[in-house]
């Protein structure tokens, strides 16, 4: 139906002349939400710096919104993992969403009326209105997520890309930011791609999953990736995929313990330094 | 003694001294804010200590100390920029060029036989015996200082406090912390002049920490900032023409009351008013 969000044609990405993966051809749609899943190193940011234009590839070619992907692409929001700021910098959550619609441009910068009302709109979307004037280091790690969410919301992007945003969340915080996610998802009918290293906190909301391990891949609905046959090529090595009430558990059988997708280093045969550094690193 | 103040400012010396402390002022109030939320004091340090350096060798060879200054911090700028570009290795090599380039200094202090003075000047201070020169060439940096912070102003703030998202969202976020510390140069080449080598942290570092506890909104912050290096300078100049005492006596003594008036007294006051307002959750 629509025109491809995203596409990878054999796409290959080398890194320090190791394969981070190979031969990637996929495409998503709008709309839909997917989950990039994975061990540490596998490659999950390295992709989304590759649609963020941040990285090139090393062969085959990448289409972004309809084009070859740019820096500062205005159609793309991005939710990082949760950082603290520190708790004297001054900056409010408002300061933090504004950035996000003109931080990247050169100057100064002037106050407007309509800037000020689409920051609000945004603060409003992600139900912030209480704690936005306050110095974000101050607040709770759920409440700038939140904030997060709405500065990647604020310009209105037509692809949401999110860097494990669960991560060092509680149980109810994670809930509430998938929710938002999702509500902005089905509210939009745009394409959410979510790289996490735990599925099941958004396991009810997504339509398709790339599964990116030791170089392979592999793509399609949950059901269909999230098996042991699959997972086990994938690992080159026996793995076992349980379905325990609404969770999937990864389990491997050469460690003969049990582990999840939470414990990605029990896997066997991943090198956990070969990725690219996360998304600002390079700082 | 008012009188006496307006008296000494129908001096040359004092003017050369106001006009060039009030362009210093503003670009030290600024940077500050940035060199504080970038964690770079010790840069900055390294900065002041090799803009002597420079200072030193330029006294030697006979041309300016001011473009001595500036030499010897840019070329530290660009030193720091290109090999320390992750921040553990950034101090590292702050530490390395700054040990190398002090025992320049050194050489080329032994070298000069009038060395003293001169290196009292350079490490304590020196803006009311700025001439007429420097002090024209003391504005131009200045002036040129803020044209590039007025243009990369918002980037650099987006950089600095959200280093992931900025670069995301396209932000030259490696290019940036470069262009900061071609800043950060010209900007301790100026404050030396008021406070010298050893004493540049309380231009560099105290407004803009100050200013951290007096607002949430960094627009503000930046404000008070240049406010209160505004105060310190022209302050700490003016008694020190009444008083004949060295400028950096004053300047670091209204430096360090301004921070702790801030961090003590209306800092706590602040976050009361602007700070967290409890919600249910």
């Amino acid at each position: 139906m629509a025109l491809p969000v995203v596409q990878f044609r054999d796409a290959t990405l080398e890194y320090h002349e190791r394969r981070v993966w190979s031969d990637l051809q996929l495409t998503f749609e709008a709309p839909s939400f997917v989950a990039i899943l994975g061990p540490n190193g596998s490659g999950k940011t390295s992709l989304l710096r590759v649609i963020l234009g941040l990285t090139p590839l090393t062969t085959g070619t990448v289409n972004v919104l309809g084009a070859a992907p740019r820096r500062g692409n205005p159609g793309i929001g991005y939710v990082p993992q949760h950082q603290s700021f520190d708790r004297d910098l001054p900056l409010r959550g408002r300061d933090l969403v504004g950035l996000g619609i003109d931080g990247h441009r050169w100057g100064i910068g002037r106050p407007s009326a309509q800037r000020a009302r689409v920051v609000q709109d945004a603060i409003e979307s992600v139900e912030a209105v209480a704690y936005a004037d306050a110095p974000i280091g101050r607040l709770s790690g759920g409440e700038q997520q939140r904030l997060r969410i709405a500065q990647a919301l604020v310009g209105d992007p037509q692809l949401l890309l999110c860097d494990e945003p669960l991560a060092s969340l509680d149980l109810h915080h994670q809930q509430e930011i998938t929710g938002l996610i999702d509500g902005w998802h089905r509210r939009t009918g745009r394409t959410v791609l979510f790289v996490t290293h735990d599925v099941n906190p958004i396991l009810p909301l997504v339509d398709r999953v790339l599964f990116v391990v030791n170089g392979r891949w592999a793509a399609g609905t949950p059901d269909e990736i999230l098996t042991s046959e699959r997972l086990s090529e994938l690992y080159g090595s026996h793995v076992d995929v349980l379905r325990v009430h609404d969770r999937v558990l990864v389990v491997g059988d050469t460690t003969g313990s049990g582990f999840d997708l939470e414990q990605p280093h029990h896997l066997p045969a991943i090198d956990d330094d070969a990725g690219h550094p996360p998304v600002g690193a390079s700082r | 003694m008012i009188d006496q103040v307006i008296h000494l400012l129908g001096y040359d010396f004092a003017q050369n001294a106001i006009a060039a402390g009030i362009v210093i002022a503003i670009v030290s109030g600024i940077v500050s804010r940035f060199v504080v939320a970038r964690n770079m004091a010790f840069a900055v340090h390294a900065l002041a200590e090799l803009g002597f350096t420079g200072a030193a060798g330029a006294i030697l060879v006979g041309v300016s100390a001011v473009v001595g200054l500036l030499v010897g911090t840019t070329i530290t700028a660009l030193f720091i920029g290109v090999l320390g570009v992750r921040v553990r290795e950034r101090d590292s090599v702050v530490g390395v060029v700054m040990a190398f380039g002090l025992g320049l200094g050194v050489l080329f202090l032994t070298l000069y036989p009038r060395y003293a003075t001169e290196a009292f000047t350079i490490l304590f201070g020196t803006i009311t015996g700025v001439n007429r020169g420097d002090v024209v060439l003391l504005i131009a940096i200045g002036i040129l200082t803020l044209g590039a912070l007025a243009i990369v102003y918002r980037p650099l703030t987006f950089a600095t406090v959200d280093p992931e998202v900025a670069e995301a969202r396209g932000v030259p976020v490696g290019a940036l912390a470069i262009v900061f510390l071609l800043i950060m140069a010209a900007a301790v080449a100026e404050a030396v002049q008021v406070v010298g080598v050893l004493l540049i942290l309380t231009l560099l570092i105290t407004p803009g920490a100050s200013a951290e506890h007096l607002t949430a909104r960094p627009g503000r912050a930046t404000t008070y900032s240049v406010a209160l290096a505004l105060i310190c300078v022209l302050g700490g100049i003016l008694l020190a023409l009444v008083t004949n005492l060295p400028v950096s006596v004053f300047v670091t003594g209204l430096s360090f009351a301004s921070y702790l008036l801030a961090r003590f007294v209306l800092g706590p006051a602040t976050l009361a008013r602007e700070g967290r307002q409890l919600v249910g959750s």
